[in-house]
């Protein structure tokens, strides 16, 4: 008798467990997206027109996303990475192909953004934001004249410093700074910017991505690489902050949406990214965000709000564009070495 | 000679308990901050509490916690229980082995836990077509749970008399009513004990809700995390706050009734001396 | 009448969710991505000996100052009247009750630079110090953490120890250190142990408490292998072989504390 009671409670918590696992009664789609990287009125906005309920989650860097998706336990429907990692997963097969007869939107999209080389059909993507990678800093701490990527190893600001916490955009920073490409695959060219991150230890306050808003508002740290468009929004919260494309040039990159393979709710993940090309929801979107949306129209609009100093950042002139290197896929021999590298560096 | 040591050992505990408490107050006191400082105080407000309120992210992610905590909690009271008046009546010979692999869980780092159980749903999964989500995570949790409350019942019966159930079969009960009625109150304390620890453990699981939640569900801890990851806000200092407050009820509520009982229980030994 | 047959449903459990996920891990620690066998895996991890080191030397060092600490404050405790007792013990653990991230969270806002601690070293006049994102700061979140898991089970065990013990000592003429020192002392013992268990074990481990605290660089074991799984440097393999590692290393200390006298078979906790 009481081995059929327990024997009962283990099936009982089985079938629980099988029922709570498997199905969802609610129309829902799974977005995964960067940090600080959406006006979340917008899913609610998404969600009072659709019915369908969005689950949002955030991702630090695109590696982290990558590992995510392919340990296998998480099942995104929607996923914003970056050019290159798309690149990636679409050698890896690891991508849907979109069928846009369910995002109409997309004739809003900028020319200049679609089939890109790291997706040259244009099947799998649909760009969200575009940006520029730059150096931020307080000038009420640092008054010198910033212009070189050279002041994030300089002993002078030392325990001030802050360091992209992703292998791309710290090898991306220091790549640059010694003057090769982004794209490297010399392994000699990558172990030189490894010693020089390394080296940058006994300077640097610490590995952040978001958690730098709050370091360079507060004054807790006062020089940092960033994005374009997190800088125009620290600058609301602390008018000392200044932004500078380094001399030696830097990164300009891509965020598109795409379709993970397998996803379950993919008709829903393609109503979201039309949702989200739509001129209404991009211009919110960069008025919250700040970077520079795909959708032509919205960003004219947006352009012509800014001051100059915010134009000369979001919108740059094609001198600097043409000192920026847009992040390739490496071979995955590279890859390792990188992913060798950085947890070197961080240990 | 009996007064010195003990002005020193207050002292010293006073600077611990001091230790323990001061972050925790000093979040409680920046959770009312009228700015996002976390240091520089300007101004008292309630912002931050409504804003959490209408934050449904933590709200869905703190049912999600109380649900497979409570869920776990009993489960793997009842499963442990059984599972220990199970174990107690084997031979030694069998106990040990068994013992030591219910000890595992315990034994590993949180991480160690974490990783392999992620790796065994991945695996079934992919077979099963089945995916991480709320089940997943029930099940990670009643497999850390019950091997402390089975910690916490065994000793329990080995204290019992066995005198007990002999007598009370004796006297006419089926085994059905010894067991209801004889042992389980005798081991109720190391129960009610185990299934604390493991409601605790649940409540503050993070590593191992971690990498089992998968992408669908997630724990008030995972939520924490997600935040310390971007802009900080003093939503966490109010979560911290209200958090303290409902363990403050709990741990008060708790201790009065254990008090309530040892003063019956004092008065009952006082009448039967009597 | 065959009790032992209520196990049954749990030992399946146990199989299936305790078992099957170490035999997966040391599979995965044997196999490289194409899935053959191999030692690869534990040769590279020869290249993070100093994530090893720092580990194992900063978890040591918070276990013994939460021993250092801990001790004498069950001491005291155990000495106290019971109705004090009881509210102090509960003092104790309410902290621990308290989510183990937002405790960890709570040092950050104190020991930053702009931070609460500095303010006050800059109000009275002394030189502001720099703690976040060092060891130091890694270690006094350890020991925050992990102190009450320290003094529960040291006060456990004082508190049980026979009155009559210490009175017949002290009939037999021995002063209050020695009675401390022949009777109490290793009486406590198992609970020493207990504590070194609750605290070694997840201090090795922890990976949220150098994140936050520790500046992203001071990279631990636990963050060495979150990156292989879900963070920046995905390789499972890598993973489960640095995990099964920190198994059998952690299955050692235990056999190690067992042959020492630790009981092993009693939750020393509320």
């Amino acid at each position: 008798m009481k081995k059929r009671l327990a024997a009962l409670f283990a099936a009982l918590v089985f079938v629980l467990a099988l029922i709570s696992g498997c199905s969802t009664s609610k129309e829902e789609v799974n977005v995964y997206n960067w940090g600080e990287y959406i006006d979340e009125s917008l899913l609610k906005e998404f969600e009072k027109q659709t019915g369908i309920k969005v689950n949002y989650s955030t991702f630090t860097s695109n590696e982290a996303m990558y590992s995510v998706l392919k340990t296998g336990g998480a099942h995104y429907d929607v996923i914003i990475p970056s050019d290159y990692m798309i690149s990636r997963l679409i050698s890896e097969g690891m991508l849907e192909k979109l069928d846009f007869s369910n995002i109409p939107n997309y004739s809003l999209i900028d020319d200049k953004y679609k089939n890109l080389e790291y997706d040259p059909t244009g099947e799998y993507s649909v760009p969200y934001m575009t940006g520029t990678v730059g150096l931020i800093y307080n000038k009420a701490m640092i008054p010198d004249e910033i212009d070189s990527w050279g002041a994030l190893f300089d002993e002078r600001y030392a325990g001030l410093i802050l360091m992209f916490d992703n292998s791309r955009d710290a090898f991306g920073v220091a790549l640059k700074y010694l003057g090769y490409s982004l794209n490297t695959t010399n392994p000699d060219e990558l172990y030189e910017a490894y010693e020089l991150i390394k080296a940058q230890g006994a300077v640097r306050q610490a590995f952040v991505m978001d958690q730098i808003f709050d370091k360079l508002e507060s004054g807790e740290a006062a020089i940092g690489p960033y994005y374009a468009g997190d800088y125009l929004i620290m600058l609301e919260n602390n008018p000392d902050l200044e932004f500078v494309f380094p001399k030696e040039g830097t990164n300009r990159f891509v965020d598109a949406m795409c379709i993970p393979k397998g996803a379950q709710n993919k008709k829903n993940a393609e109503l979201f990214i039309n949702f989200m090309c739509s001129t209404e929801a991009s211009l919110r979107n960069m008025d919250v965000v700040g970077y520079t949306s795909a959708n032509r129209e919205a960003s004219e609009q947006y352009a012509a709000m800014l001051d100059d100093h915010a134009k000369a950042i979001l919108f740059p002139s094609d001198e600097i564009l043409a000192n920026t290197e847009v992040f390739l896929n490496l071979p995955q021999d590279i890859l390792n070495l990188y992913d060798e590298l950085w947890v070197k560096i961080k240990s | 000679m009996r007064r010195r040591p003990r002005v020193a050992s207050r002292i010293f505990l006073a600077l611990i308990y001091l230790f323990l408490y001061a972050p925790i107050f000093i979040m409680i006191v920046f959770s009312f901050n009228a700015s996002k400082s976390r240091s520089v105080w300007s101004g008292f407000t309630l912002d931050w509490y409504t804003e959490l309120f209408s934050d449904s992210m933590i709200i869905s992610s703190l049912t999600t916690t109380i649900g497979v905590s409570v869920i776990a909690a009993i489960v793997a009271t009842i499963a442990g229980t059984f599972a220990a008046i199970g174990f107690f009546n084997m031979r030694k010979r069998w106990r040990s082995p068994l013992l030591a692999i219910n000890n595992i869980p315990v034994m590993n780092a949180d991480i160690v836990t974490g990783v392999s159980l992620c790796l065994l749903f991945v695996s079934l999964g992919s077979v099963l077509k089945y995916q991480l989500g709320f089940g997943t995570l029930l099940i990670a949790h009643i497999t850390f749970n019950i091997p402390y409350v089975i910690l916490s019942v065994l000793p329990k019966l080995r204290q019992m008399d066995r005198n007990l159930v002999d007598a009370a079969m004796d006297l006419g009960c089926t085994w059905f009513q010894a067991f209801y009625k004889v042992i389980i109150p005798e081991i109720m304390p190391g129960i009610i004990n185990g299934m604390m620890i493991a409601f605790t453990m649940s409540i503050d699981d993070f590593v191992i809700s971690y990498f089992t939640a998968g992408s669908k569900v997630q724990t008030l801890s995972m939520a924490i995390y997600a935040m310390t990851r971007k802009r900080v806000s003093p939503k966490i200092n109010a979560v911290s706050t209200l958090l303290f407050l409902f363990i403050l009820l709990l741990l008060i509520i708790i201790n009065v009734r254990q008090i309530r009982q040892e003063e019956r229980e004092k008065k009952l030994r006082t009448l039967k001396s009597k | 009448m065959k009790l032992k047959y209520l196990s049954a449903p749990y030992i399946v459990w146990m199989a299936l969710f305790v078992v099957a996920p170490v035999i997966i891990v040391v599979v995965y620690a044997f196999t490289s991505a194409a899935g053959e066998f191999t030692f690869d895996n534990f040769a590279k991890m020869g290249g993070y000996v100093s994530v090893f080191s720092r580990s194992f030397l900063l978890a040591i060092i918070s276990t013994a100052i939460c021993i250092i600490i801990g001790y004498p404050v069950a001491y005291i405790l155990s000495k106290e009247r019971a109705r004090q007792q009881r509210i102090l013990i509960m003092l104790i653990m309410l902290p621990m009750w308290m989510n183990f991230l937002l405790r960890t969270y709570a040092w950050m806002s104190i020991l930053e630079n702009t931070g609460l601690l500095n303010r006050l070293l800059t109000l009275l006049g002394l030189p502001a110090v720099n703690i976040i994102n060092t060891p130091t700061a890694i270690v006094i979140g350890m020991v925050y953490n992990f102190l009450p898991f320290m003094i529960l089970p040291i006060y456990s065990v004082i508190v049980k120890i026979d009155r009559s013990l210490i009175e017949a000592a002290q009939d037999l003429g021995a002063n209050a250190v020695t009675v401390f020192r022949r009777v109490i002392f290793p009486l406590s013992l198992p609970g020493v142990f207990s504590g070194i268990t609750m605290v070694f074990v997840p201090a090795v481990s922890t990976f949220v408490i150098s994140q936050l605290l520790g500046g992203g660089a001071n990279m631990l074991l636990g963050d060495l292998i979150e990156m292989q799984f879900l963070g920046a440097a995905y390789n499972p393999h890598l993973g489960s072989a640095i995990a099964l590692v920190m198994m059998v290393i952690v299955m050692i200390c235990m056999w190690l504390m067992n042959k020492f006298g630790a009981g092993g078979e009693e939750a020393v906790m509320l």
